[in-house]
């Protein structure tokens, strides 16, 4: 019972911080101070306080859009193990459940965006549409891979499984999982060398270019949105990279949190030296992504 | 109650009837002089009959028995018998629902007093349509099966050529025609094998006959065909995009909801004769099938026609099923209890789900086709606010067909890809789990094909004026799809009970496969997944009153869609259906391509010019049309015998007969 409350407090209050992470690296490299970590709250609540601008063009759908995308982010928030504790909802076959929430979330946004009939929008949400549907494949290899190693049809049972004796079994397959899960893990979260999440006047914009109608506190809830996909994906993802535990309930939550925070790290690091990818390479990588994950599967079940 | 009800009048004996009505209920209308009466007639008529045969259906699903009626026909073919098991009842529920829906729904689509010309013939046969499916279900004759069969696929024709003035009508005519004949050639061969094995031309009993001979592998491949050809699996698919999308909307939500459900039904009710199929014949349906869903729906994303994308999604969503029947086969043939109950749920509940959204969407195309006057998506746009109310269930039908949560579609996806994982434990059968990315892909572009679909109808801005002033619909109209989105999100809340309704169709096809723990086991985990559900609705509204909250606060202003600094921009401008789907469909071009013809511009002030596009099948171009074309060629000595003299017609059937004859003696 303490673990799922503090499991709901950190996924409520933890997923700005990373946002803030990230500007605070990405400033260290360019040699600047930067915004302080706890800019993107300030943000948030800012936005909250806002009035909203609505285009006359858009009827309900528009509305749902930030709405859909925010619950369905939340519930999947839910199914997901944080550190070494399983998840407050867990049953068998929950990873399927995980895996489409998020694509429901996308329905309304690409709906949500075109229905502003901005060309620009239209665009976005196309590459969208592409591309998560080409990486699509890649988390269910990972979710076949990881449900092998562990025997366990369940979220819980399959990541809280990785340790460093699975590591050291099987750390070929794991590596490689590690590969293609990380390159999903930005293309997902519309970070470089996908999509650049600082900009959205540039005719190569993926996620940002779909918000740019939404104002006021619904373009809070999409912040905030974004901010807790990257938490949960990156939370499925620190499983995989660094399976540490202690053991005590207490050390395990800090371990997260302190592992959440490198990943932050790792992320801004990229974006710091990586530039964005041209479009037409990005289905390439997406590809890639799944031949990494593929052959981390046959790896497993040969 | 339930018992009581059952002691007065045999369940059997009212679907029975209720399919009789049906098929007789457009006879009135073709005496009555009137454009109207007769319609409505066959419409009350034919929901009544539904309101009787469903319950009726559901009674003999949960009775677990069969019931068997002998007709004496007096043909020299064996008796004819009726039976109505589980299988043929759950087969039946869509054909009443679909039926019934349809019916009232022609009301506002298809009026008398607008159509008088060929709205007797379109009720006449819609009502035979569906007849003829739910006698076909009963039929356990092959020379009987054969006839309705004929009906069925006859009574689809005409209404296909209800706007038989249309050029490309006649050709999805004739293409449709040759397919499904082509298809019966098939079950000639299938059902006449079956008949020299067992001595009789009464269906064999469950489990009666062994697959190891190479008779029971003919027989069990011409009905592939046969039976494929009509349900559309890859590759006897040509024939289902033109047909499908030419029909009248109710016409095509009836095809493509039910219709092709017969051809399903006939693999499935082909596959109980065997007791001991091979591993061979799951693997072909389950690699078909997969192969079905992945290029149907890559087909659906490059169409630009509205009613071609929902006729290339049925070639996927049959896909599923069939993945779903492949899988359940593996099972039987390597006794693999969990992946028989599995596959056998997810298939016959996506057969259920199927025919729920895909009608909804089907008489969605109807209302909008009506409205604008084309089917052309890239002319649409913006229609939501002139007709909320079908963009609403309109939205629900797509999201329920992507398998999204919290809809049906999902569910049985769910129940599919638990019956891929299944085997990953186990040390045979190991491999299947690889269809998981496979069937997620597919989820993902049909994601693609529906959000193309939803907005580029209803959102944004019209792009012509045809679609500039739209019109809600009437009421005969929304009622059938409101049903049917209900349908939908009943099914994809509480999944339970969609479980419960299969389960006595597994009992049926595979007795080893329904044990007490497994369907306990698995009425738990989609009871979580209902829980899930529940959560996430209650997750929007919570979502939604704190937007609500924010936004009341501040100070709410309209304006028009920021244009990034450009001031003229046009509703041309908008991204289209094609731009939307021009980059998924390259990342395919293989297999599908969107050949766009783009002018050529000279000068700085070029003259006005057009740009159009089609999307092209690969396949289709390089190598079945060249293969039909030689067959054109090849066999046009053979016109000579078709000179449209009635009597010589009769006469080379007389001849044919009677060498036979003379042969058989």
């Amino acid at each position: 019972m303490t673990n799922s409350i503090i499991h709901i407090f950190l996924a409520l209050v933890m997923p700005p911080l990373l946002l803030g992470v990230i500007g605070k690296t990405k400033a260290l490299f360019a040699g600047r101070v930067g915004a302080p970590f706890l800019q993107p709250y300030y943000d948030i609540l800012r936005l909250l306080h806002k009035g909203t601008v609505f285009s006359t063009t858009t009827s309900w759908v528009f509305r749902a859009g930030p709405i859909v995308a925010l619950a369905t982010t939340a519930v999947a928030a839910l199914l997901i193990p944080f550190g070494a504790h399983p998840a407050p909802i867990s049953f068998t076959g929950d990873m399927i459940l995980y895996a489409y929430l998020f694509a429901l979330g996308r329905f309304f946004t690409m709906a949500a965006a075109l229905d502003t009939g901005s060309s620009f929008e239209g665009m976005g949400s196309a590459r969208e549409a592409t591309y998560s549907c080409l990486a699509e494949p890649t988390l269910f290899f990972a979710l076949i891979t990881l449900s092998r190693l562990s025997g366990s049809y369940t979220l819980s049972g399959m990541l809280v499984n990785i340790n460093f004796s699975v590591w050291m079994h099987t750390s070929a397959a794991l590596l490689l999982l590690v590969g293609g899960m990380f390159i999903v893990l930005l293309a997902e979260n519309c970070r470089i060398p996908f999509d650049d999440p600082n900009t959205h006047l540039e005719l190569t914009m993926i996620h940002e270019v779909m918000v740019l109608d939404h104002s006021g506190p619904a373009f809070a809830i999409i912040q905030y949105a974004a901010a807790l996909k990257l938490f949960v994906l990156g939370a499925f993802f620190v499983h995989l990279a660094l399976p540490y535990s202690t053991g005590n309930a207490l050390l395990d939550w800090g371990l997260f949190i302190i592992s959440m925070l490198e990943l932050a790290v790792v992320i801004g690091v990229v974006e710091s030296v990586m530039a964005r990818l041209r479009l037409i390479r990005v289905p390439q990588l997406l590809v890639a992504a799944t031949i990494l994950a593929a052959f981390s599967t046959l790896l497993v079940i040969r | 109650m339930q018992s009581a009800l059952q002691g007065a009048v045999d369940p059997a004996l009212v679907a029975l009837f209720a399919a009789l009505v049906i098929g007789c209920a457009g006879i009135p209308g073709l005496f009555i002089q009137k454009p109207g009466p007769g319609q409505i007639l066959s419409a009350a008529a034919t929901i009544l009959a539904a309101l009787a045969g469903v319950p009726a259906a559901l009674m003999l699903i949960f009775s677990r028995t069969a019931t068997t009626y002998v007709l004496q026909w007096g043909l020299p073919f064996g008796p004819c018998e009726l039976v109505i098991d589980p299988l043929s009842a759950f087969f039946l529920l869509p054909v009443f629902l679909v039926s019934a829906a349809g019916s009232l729904f022609a009301l506002g689509y298809w009026p008398a007093a607008e159509h008088r010309t060929t709205e007797r013939g379109l009720t006449f046969f819609y009502g035979l349509l569906a007849s003829s499916m739910a006698i076909l279900l009963m039929a356990r004759n092959g020379v009987f099966f054969i006839m309705v069969w004929e009906i069925m696929a006859l009574s689809a024709y005409f209404l296909l050529m209800t706007e038989h003035e249309r050029e490309d009508v006649r050709r999805a005519g004739i293409v449709y025609l040759i397919a499904t004949h082509i298809g019966t050639a098939a079950l000639f061969v299938s059902f006449s094998l079956l008949a020299a094995q067992t001595g009789s031309f009464l269906l064999p009993a469950a489990g009666s006959l062994s697959a190891l001979t190479p008779l029971a592998s003919v027989v069990a491949l011409m009905a592939f065909i046969g039976f494929g050809a009509k349900a559309g699996i890859m590759p006897f698919h040509i024939w289902l995009p033109s047909a499908h999308a030419n029909a009248p909307s109710h016409v095509s939500a009836l095809m493509s909801g039910v219709m092709l459900k017969m051809g399903l039904y006939g693999i499935f009710r082909t596959l109980t004769y065997f007791h001991d199929p091979p591993l061979l014949w799951g693997a072909v349906l389950t690699v078909c099938g997969i192969a079905s869903a992945l290029l149907g729906i890559i087909f659906a994303v490059a169409q630009r026609d509205l009613k071609r994308l929902l006729a290339c999604s049925s070639i996927e969503n049959i896909g599923i099923i069939t993945t779903g029947l492949g899988i359940a086969l593996l099972g039987v043939s390597s006794h693999t209890t969990v992946l028989v109950y599995l596959g056998l749920a997810g298939a016959l509940l996506h057969i259920l789900n199927h025919s729920f959204f895909k009608p909804l969407l089907f008489l969605g195309s109807g209302v909008i086709i009506h409205s604008s006057g084309t089917r052309e998506m890239n002319l649409m746009g913006g229609l939501g606010k002139g007709m909320p109310r079908v963009a609403l269930l309109f939205l629900v039908g797509s999201v329920a067909i992507c398998g999204i949560p919290p809809l049906n579609g999902f569910v049985s996806e769910f129940l599919l890809y638990l019956g891929f994982f299944s085997q990953l434990k186990a040390n045979n059968l190991t491999y299947l789990v690889l269809l998981a990315p496979v069937l997620a892909l597919v989820g993902g572009l049909a994601m693609v094909a529906f959000t193309k679909l939803f907005s580029s109808v209803f959102l944004g801005t019209p792009r012509s004026s045809a679609a500039a002033h739209p019109h809600e619909a009437g009421v005969t109209m929304l009622l059938p799809m409101a049903f049917f989105a209900l349908l939908c999100l009943v099914i994809g809340v509480v999944p339970q009970l969609a479980l419960r309704l299969v389960s006595p169709v597994i009992t049926a096809f595979y007795p080893q496969a329904m044990s007490a723990t497994v369907s306990t086991e698995y009425g738990t985990i989609l009871g979580r997944l209902s829980l899930a559900g529940v959560l996430l609705v209650s997750a929007v509204v919570v979502v939604t009153l704190l937007w609500r909250w924010r936004l009341g606060k501040g100070l709410i202003s309209f304006t028009s869609t920021w244009g990034c600094g450009y001031q003229r921009g046009t509703a041309r401008m908008q991204y289209g259906g094609t731009a939307f789907s021009e980059l998924a469909v390259s990342v395919f071009d293989g297999i599908m391509r969107q050949r766009i013809k783009r002018p050529a511009l000279h000068g700085l002030f070029p003259k006005r010019s057009h740009c159009s596009d089609v999307p092209t099948e690969t396949l289709l171009d390089k190598v079945i049309s060249p293969l039909f074309s030689l067959a054109g060629v090849s066999f046009a000595f053979l016109r000579r015998l078709q000179h449209g003299q009635m009597h010589m017609y009769m006469m080379y059937i007389f001849v044919t007969l009677f060498i036979l004859m003379l042969w058989a003696h």
